[in-house]
């Protein structure tokens, strides 16, 4: 019954999309607010709808229903109730369930919260968000019911794969979608702004908390999978340049482009085009991620459930929403052409130059990630990695980093380059000093490793040079914002510098009882013992760890089997210290009483995703920032109205 | 991301018929062999000498192991992936350079092999992209700017 309440919720769900979208659609072109005023409504019902169709189906995996295929392709009755839970989406199906819930709770959270824009290009915004939501409804219900029945249910299902048998499936594909899909958001109001030629500042301040919170998420998402990725895996990378990794750092950089200009347009009604245009583009990556990562249409070590057939469904629908956006924004490019320009050296200047380096670097990426398919129709096979995406957006990534650091001191509309050199002293003094210290310190170690030391050094000093001279009580929180975000860049790329180079790794075979060095550490191994897991079972090897003449705790990495489905795993256990993490795995055996160890000192590698969760804080307190100066602002509006009519009083 | 996947039994097996035809010529060509034995030399063990060590890390973290998902053979437990990892180390042990060994298995294996393209008419575009599109950008860029003698 469950699952047939489901379908049911999904089926009137996607006919209240349909609803919607025709609604919107005459409202807008008749001008009709009776018809208006029911978009909102449908919309958040809508919302509810298919987050109850998630429920449900969250309910018949929790319940490890076998009668429903998806349960028993997907589940197993054995497993942790975790997994069994976050297993409703680690599946093609259950997956595109969430993007399709998330995308249509967001639509209803637009319809109940959103005033400020007018009414007619919010029911246009609504329209637009209708429509992409129909198209997913469409390929949830035609192509991958997550539903359907089985008749003749078998007696247990084939399992989750235990790669993701993971708290981190709980926490990462939720927040990664929430990212996605809080970009459709931002597609959809430049869509409706554009429908009713409205783009203007209020759209922008419209659109932006839905920015920062799809790039807050996003950041929290691809920070979590790249921790998950480094730990799981067993071999200590953080980043690959892997097809999957690019399909969520793309759409991550089209934001970060966006949520900048969106501030530009909000407050100096500049870069209008620049705007609507990264917003296009930004959803579009994020259904290009979709699309890439559902159709398995490139290899890749994070795909999970690929289907290729419904790859193409999803291109259509890609093909469909950014040809028709991009056709309108074409009608009205004289609209969005519009808008107040500035000078070269000006705080605008510096985020133009922001926009243009994160579009190359997306252009880059973009290139990278599907050119081998382009070689392969040309009839070569060939790879593209990391070495070619560090030479290419490597450098262009370091000169972003040095605009990062000056904009934020640059004046509005026009400013003298000679006073911006004089506001950098601190910065340029702190990028010099750090990059002779290493050097001294460390030797050569690299141009890029060494320029990223550096310039992080410089950037978090310029980062905080904002904050001074001002009344740190009356700084708005969304100064605060841009300060801590840009401060978690500069601390994710020291610990990406400097955790590439001065990574020590050390592979040995050894007795029980012998011991090996790795950077400051020395370990020993003490012995190994079987384990039994819930739905595993594992050989785990006690190390001793110890540094300088303290000891460490023991580390505990084990080789875990899996029988549902049958696999092997590596879990490797990590030693967090204060200046980097202490990487343990354990291989096999040789037969001969010996064991292989892989240990890794990763100095200040934490840094990478300590400067993360920074970025996304930074994005949270640039929303209450702006949630506060907006509420602010309408109540002494209010008072102000208040006291003219109180004079009005005893005026007349 | 999601977490990678190891276990060659598992995979959904390569997709792409390009990918198919070299993974069954691979299977035939030494150093491949059948699994289930011990690990080569210098599979999981590091040089004596740190220099050639280091050399030898640098080149497998762009080498992509042919038989799995997208992995380089310094990430990858796969059988093959060791056997190449032992390959190298042995070559730049003798004596070879990284870029020898590289060209080496490039010749063996095609540019497959490699995550760092080699410069080719096919891969010329490939290359050329960051310098069209930061030309491209600056061009439209250009547009949002005030003249100054204006």
């Amino acid at each position: 019954m469950i699952a047939e309440a489901g379908l049911v919720a999904l089926w009137l769900a996607a006919s209240l999309a349909a609803m919607q979208l025709a609604l919107a659609a005459l409202a807008v072109r008749r001008s009709d607010d009776i018809l208006a005023a029911a978009v909102r409504p449908v919309a958040i019902v809508q919302g509810g709808l298919a987050l109850l169709a998630m429920a449900a189906l969250i309910r018949v995996f929790l319940t490890s229903d076998m009668s429903v295929a998806l349960v028993v392709a997907n589940s197993h009755s054995a497993k942790p109730w975790l997994y069994k839970f976050a297993g409703a989406w680690g599946n093609h199906e259950g997956s595109m369930l969430l993007w399709v819930t998330i995308l249509g709770v967001a639509g209803g959270a637009v319809a109940f919260l959103e005033r400020r824009i007018a009414e007619r290009t919010l029911t246009a915004t609504l329209g637009a968000q209708a429509a992409i939501a129909l198209g997913f409804y469409a390929f949830l219900l035609f192509a991958s019911n997550p539903f359907a029945r089985l008749t003749n249910s078998p007696a247990d299902g084939q399992g989750l794969n235990p790669l993701l048998q993971d708290p981190g499936l709980a926490f990462h594909p939720p927040t990664l979608y929430a990212g996605y899909v809080g970009l459709s958001v931002a597609f959809s109001f430049a869509v409706g702004a554009l429908v009713t030629r409205d783009v203007g500042p209020a759209f922008a301040r419209a659109m932006r908390p839905w920015v920062l919170a799809a790039w807050v998420f996003l950041t929290i998402g691809i920070t979590a999978g790249s921790y998950w990725a480094y730990y799981e895996l067993g071999w200590g990378g953080w980043w690959f340049w892997d097809p999957v990794e690019n399909a969520s750092l793309m759409p991550w950089l089209a934001a970060t482009a966006l949520l900048h200009s969106v501030s530009v347009l909000a407050t100096r009604d500049g870069l209008r085009a620049w705007t609507v245009m990264l917003a296009v583009v930004a959803f579009s990556m994020s259904m290009l991620g979709t699309f890439l990562v559902r159709s398995g249409i490139l290899t890749s070590v994070h795909a999970f459930a690929v289907d290729p057939e419904r790859g193409t469904f999803i291109l259509i629908l890609l093909a469909i929403y950014i040809g028709g956006a991009l056709a309108l924004f074409a009608t009205r490019i004289g609209l969005v052409r519009a808008g107040n320009t500035f000078e070269l050296v000006s705080r605008e200047g510096s985020l133009v130059a922001n926009n243009l380096l994160l579009s190359v670097i997306l252009g880059i990426v973009l290139i990278g990630t599907f050119y081998p398919i382009l070689a392969a129709a040309m009839g070569t096979q060939l790879s593209v990695g990391p070495p070619f995406f560090e030479k290419a957006a490597g450098p262009i990534a370091l000169v972003l980093v040095a605009v990062m650091a000056a904009g934020p001191l640059l004046r509005w509309r026009r400013d003298s380059a000679r006073a911006l050199v004089k506001r950098m002293t601190w910065p340029i003094a702190a990028t010099g000093i750090s990059a002779v210290l290493s050097i001294v310190l460390a030797g050569w170690f690299g141009l890029l490793p060494m320029l990223g030391l550096a310039l992080a050094a410089g950037l978090a000093v310029a980062s905080i040079v904002p904050l001074f001279g001002r009344n740190l009580l009356r700084t708005p929180m969304f100064v605060y914002g841009m300060v801590v975000a840009h401060l978690g860049i500069a601390v994710s790329l020291a610990g990406m510098a400097a955790s590439s180079a001065f990574t020590k790794e050390t592979l040995v075979a050894k007795r029980i009882g012998e011991s090996a060095s790795v950077g400051p550490y020395l370990v020993t191994l003490r012995g190994i013992r079987p384990v039994i897991g819930d739905n595993w079972s594992a050989l785990e090897a006690r190390l001793d760890v110890q540094r300088g003449n303290g000891t460490g705790p023991l580390l505990a990495p084990q080789s875990r089997f899996f029988s549902n489905p049958p696999t092997t795993t590596s879990e490797s256990a990590i030693l967090t210290a204060l200046d980097g993490q202490l990487y343990t795995v354990l291989g096999q055996s040789d037969g001969q009483g010996r064991w292989q160890l892989r240990l890794w000192w990763k100095p200040w590698v934490t840094l990478i995703w300590f400067g993360g969760l920074l970025i996304a804080l930074g994005g949270a307190l640039s929303i209450l920032g702006h949630w506060l100066r907006d509420r602010r602002q309408k109540r002494r509006a209010h008072e102000a109205v208040e006291a003219a009519a109180h004079r009005e009083a005893w005026g007349a | 991301m999601i977490a990678r996947r190891r276990d060659a039994a598992l995979m959904p097996l390569l997709r792409q018929i390009g990918c198919a035809t070299m993974a069954a010529t691979l299977a035939l060509a030494p150093p491949t062999t059948a699994q289930g034995r011990p690990p080569a030399d210098y599979a999981n063990v590091q040089l004596p000498d740190p220099a050639k060590e280091a050399e030898a890390t640098a080149l497998m973290a762009t080498l992509r192991c042919l038989v799995c998902q997208g992995q380089a053979i310094i990430d990858s437990d796969a059988d093959m992936a060791g056997d190449m990892r032992s390959l190298v180390r042995q070559r730049i042990a003798a004596g070879e350079s990284a870029n020898e060994v590289r060209d080496w298995l490039i010749a063996r294996y095609g540019d497959y092999v490699t995550y760092d393209p080699p410069v080719s008419p096919v891969t010329l575009p490939l290359w050329l992209a960051p310098i069209v599109l930061l030309a491209f950008g600056v061009w439209i860029a250009r547009a949002s700017f005030r003249r100054r003698n204006r």
